[in-house]
């Protein structure tokens, strides 16, 4: 398990219908990639968050599958579309099975 | 120094196993294009790939891909120990084909990006990034 988790998500509180927004993500997480050593040589084994989605009222924005590359804290950024007002729904997969998530409400106007 | 036919042909293929293996080197990277196409030809226009040219720490390289109308885009560092590095997937409410992040790479090389497209298609972009500290923990 990795320890002090924390998602954190920037979306805009309120957009126009249709509007297409920019949304920031960034979770602290180690992301040991399983080529590093310990001091001892030993290699300290691979955990890392593997995938990431963002959903919209239940339809997809975004579903990306994550390698040991990818820097430690993830910090990813994309666009999504608001039709509606709403809940996003951010979710990351740990390596080890846990899920991390948070929500983020949009209003229209 | 006489050369017997045999000597020679012995050499020539020593010379050209020595011109293949930089090759090989790339088998990882060509599987893994070849896993997500299916074999299919890549175009060289309709995915864009973000990179500095040069990065001062490996660890955090910010890459930004984007491919208007793509349905996923794949990213590769050629050079890691471990190939892959991102896919992006885009869902039906995803306002741009776009997305920026951060990745480690072990030292200098290209990065490499394939999209597939809104035909079925696949494009393929690349770019060169200078890495001063590289990002494996060496």
């Amino acid at each position: 398990m990795a320890s002090g988790v924390k998602p954190r998500v920037k979306v805009p509180k309120s957009a126009a219908a249709g509007d297409a927004i920019t949304i920031k993500t960034l979770i602290s997480h180690q992301m040991e990639s399983g080529q590093r050593k310990d001091k001892d040589g030993n290699t300290i084994p691979r955990s890392i968050i593997n995938r990431f989605t963002c959903d919209f009222n239940g339809q997809n924005v975004v579903d990306v599958k994550m390698e040991p590359a990818i820097s430690t804290n993830p910090y990813i950024e994309f666009e999504s579309t608001v039709p509606e007002a709403g809940e996003f729904k951010f979710t990351w997969y740990d390596d080890d099975g846990s899920i991390y998530d948070t929500t983020k409400k949009i209003a229209i106007g | 120094m006489e050369f017997t036919r045999r000597e020679t042909l012995a050499l020539g293929g020593a010379a050209a196993l020595t011109f293949l293996l930089p090759f090989r080197a790339n088998a990882a990277v060509e599987d893994l294009v070849n896993e997500f196409t299916g074999g299919a030809d890549l175009a060289d226009a309709g995915v864009e790939l973000t990179a500095p040219e040069i990065a001062e720490n490996g660890n955090t390289v910010p890459i930004e891909v984007s491919a208007p109308g793509a349905s996923a885009i794949m990213v590769l560092a050629a050079g890691n120990p471990t190939p892959p590095v991102a896919t992006f997937n885009f869902g039906p409410l995803a306002a741009s084909q776009a997305a920026s992040t951060r990745i480690r790479l072990a030292g200098t090389q290209d990065v490499i990006a394939i999209a597939k497209l809104a035909d079925g298609s696949f494009a393929r972009s690349a770019k060169t990034v200078k890495v001063t500290i590289g990002g494996c923990g060496g």
